[in-house]
C-alpha cells in the first residue's frame, strides 16, 4: 500500500466548517449550521446516492430537482451541497424546507468540492460488499487477511 | 452557530405571533396606590418578591412604580414620600388581544420591567414581565413537543394494545403516475408512519429506500398503481401494483445497470438500472413478477431483529 502524500485526520464535521471549506452559501432559510456530517457522497445518479449512504451524509450533486431532497430525505441524507454554482427551482426549497434539509451552494466543480472536504478530513461513504465482492472476483485479487 | 440561533428565534417568533397577551400575562395583578409611601411600597415588593407595580386610584390606572424608583428613594432618604409624588407617570400599556410580539418589541426597544396590560375599555386585567414571556413560549413550546410525543407513543403501543395471536396493520396509499413532483410521497409517508410506529432507524431506512426505489418504478413506467404495507411487530411486507406496460424479462431486468428508462428520467437522476438492485440489497425477501400489458407485482419483506 503506498503512503498518502499527506495525512488525512479523518472527523466528522459541522456545516458551518463545510460551509467555509467549500467557500459555499446556505440557500435555505432556518438552516441549522450545527448538524453534524460524518461523511460525504458526490453524485448525480440519485439510485447510488440511495445505495451507497449511510445516515448522517452530506450529499454533493449538480442535480436540483425535488426527487434530490427526497432521496436525501428517504436516505437519512443530512444536508445537500449543489454544485458548479448551480442554485435549485423553488419547488426544491419549498420540499426541502417542509423536510427540514439544509440546502448549500458551492461555486466550485463537484470534483472540487469533494476534494475540498476529502482533504479537510471528511471521508466517503466506502461501498457495501456486494459491490465489493463484484470487484474482487471481476478483477481476481486475493483478500489478504 | 449564528444560524441555529436564527432557527430557534424564527420558531419563537412565530410563536410570539400566535399568542396573545393575555395568554402569557399575569392575571392577578397587585397594585399600590399614590398615597401609600415608598417604605410601603418596598414592603409590597418584599412580600411578593416581584420588582414593580401599576399604581392605581379609583380603578383607574395613574402611573407606574418600580424597584429602580425604590433605590433612588432609598438613595436620597426619602422613604416617607409618596408613590404618587415618585411614580412614572406616563404609562405605556398593552392591550390584553395584541399578539405577544408587541410586548417583546416594546421590552426590546425600551428598558421596561414590566407592562400593564389593559382591555379595550382600558381597564387593568394584567402585568407582564421579561418572565412571564419566557414561561409563555417554555409552555407553548413543550405543548407542541407533547403532540408529536403522544403521536408516537399511541402509535407505539398499537401492537400491545391488540389482544390476538397475531395481529398486522395494513397500510395503502395511491401513487400517481408521471407526476414527478408528487414521486416519493408514499414512501415518505410510509416512513413517517413506521417510526412512529416505533421500529428502529435502521430497518425505517431500508423500507424507505426500497419503497422509493419501487414508487419511483411505478412512477416513470406505469400510469399510477397502489402500495400496500403489511406492518407486523417482526416484520414489514410491502406490495406494489401497477397495471402499467409490464417487463418483458424480468430476470434482464434484476441485472444492475439494465435499463430501459427515456432521457427525460436519466435526467431526474434515476433510470441507471440500480433500482431493482437496491430494492434487493435492502430487504431480506424480494419477488417480482410481471405480465406484458397486465401489469407488475413487486413484493419485499424486511424482518425486524430486535438489536435495531
Amino acid at each position: 500500500m503506498r503512503a498518502l502524500p499527506f495525512t488525512l485526520v479523518r472527523r466528522h464535521m459541522k456545516l458551518q466548517e463545510v460551509l467555509s471549506i467549500i467557500d459555499g452559501k446556505v440557500i435555505s432559510d432556518a438552516a441549522d449550521m450545527d448538524v453534524e456530517v460524518q461523511m460525504g457522497c458526490g453524485s448525480d445518479l440519485m439510485s447510488d446516492v440511495l445505495a451507497f449512504t449511510h445516515e448522517g451524509t452530506l450529499l454533493m450533486t449538480g442535480l436540483t430537482n425535488p426527487q434530490v431532497v427526497r432521496t436525501a430525505e428517504l436516505a437519512g441524507i443530512v444536508a445537500i451541497v449543489f454544485v458548479r454554482g448551480k442554485l435549485p427551482p423553488p419547488e426544491t426549497l419549498a420540499l426541502a424546507e417542509e423536510k427540514e434539509i439544509p440546502l448549500l451552494a458551492s461555486r466550485y466543480t463537484m470534483f472540487e468540492t469533494c476534494g475540498r472536504l476529502f482533504q479537510a478530513g471528511l471521508t466517503g461513504c466506502g461501498l457495501f460488499e456486494i459491490t465489493l465482492r463484484q470487484w474482487r472476483t471481476t478483477f481476481e485479487e486475493t483478500i489478504k487477511d | 452557530m449564528a444560524n441555529r440561533q436564527a432557527q430557534e428565534i424564527t420558531k419563537l417568533q412565530e410563536l410570539t405571533y400566535e399568542l396573545t397577551i393575555g395568554q402569557v400575562m399575569t392575571a392577578d395583578v397587585i397594585t399600590v396606590a399614590p398615597g401609600d409611601t415608598m417604605a410601603q411600597f418596598r414592603e409590597i415588593l418584599r412580600a411578593h418578591r416581584i420588582s414593580g407595580t401599576p399604581v392605581m386610584e379609583d380603578g383607574e390606572l395613574v402611573g407606574i412604580v418600580s424597584i429602580e424608583d425604590l433605590i433612588e428613594a432609598l438613595a436620597a432618604g426619602e422613604l416617607d414620600a409618596t408613590v404618587g409624588e415618585t411614580m412614572s407617570r406616563q404609562v405605556q400599556t398593552l392591550c390584553v388581544d395584541e399578539p405577544l410580539v408587541h410586548a417583546v418589541d416594546l421590552f426590546a426597544r425600551f428598558k421596561f420591567g414590566r407592562l400593564p396590560v389593559v382591555d379595550r375599555e382600558e381597564h387593568l386585567v394584567g402585568i407582564i414581565t421579561h418572565g412571564d414571556i419566557v414561561r409563555g413560549l417554555l409552555r407553548r413550546l413543550e405543548v407542541d413537543y407533547r403532540a408529536e410525543e403522544i403521536h408516537r407513543y399511541r402509535a407505539s403501543h398499537i401492537f400491545e394494545d391488540i389482544v390476538a395471536d397475531e395481529a398486522a396493520l395494513v397500510i395503502g396509499y395511491r401513487i400517481i403516475g408521471k407526476d414527478f413532483g408528487r414521486a416519493g410521497e408514499a414512501s415518505s409517508s410510509l416512513k413517517t408512519t413506521l417510526r412512529r410506529l416505533g421500529f428502529g432507524p435502521g430497518i425505517v431506512r431500508r423500507i424507505a429506500i426500497a419503497t422509493y426505489e419501487a414508487e419511483m418504478n411505478v412512477v416513470i413506467y406505469a400510469d399510477g398503481g397502489e402500495l400496500v404495507a403489511e406492518v407486523r411487530p417482526d416484520r414489514i411486507c410491502v406490495v406494489l401494483l401497477d397495471k402499467g406496460p409490464g417487463i418483458p424479462d424480468v430476470e434482464m431486468a434484476m441485472q444492475p445497470g439494465y435499463s430501459t428508462a427515456p432521457d427525460w428520467v436519466r435526467d431526474m437522476g434515476f433510470g441507471a438500472g440500480m433500482g431493482l438492485a437496491n430494492i434487493k440489497s435492502c430487504t431480506d425477501k424480494m419477488k417480482l413478477e410481471s405480465a406484458v400489458g397486465v401489469g407488475t407485482r413487486l413484493e419485499f419483506i424486511i424482518y425486524v431483529d430486535e438489536e435495531s
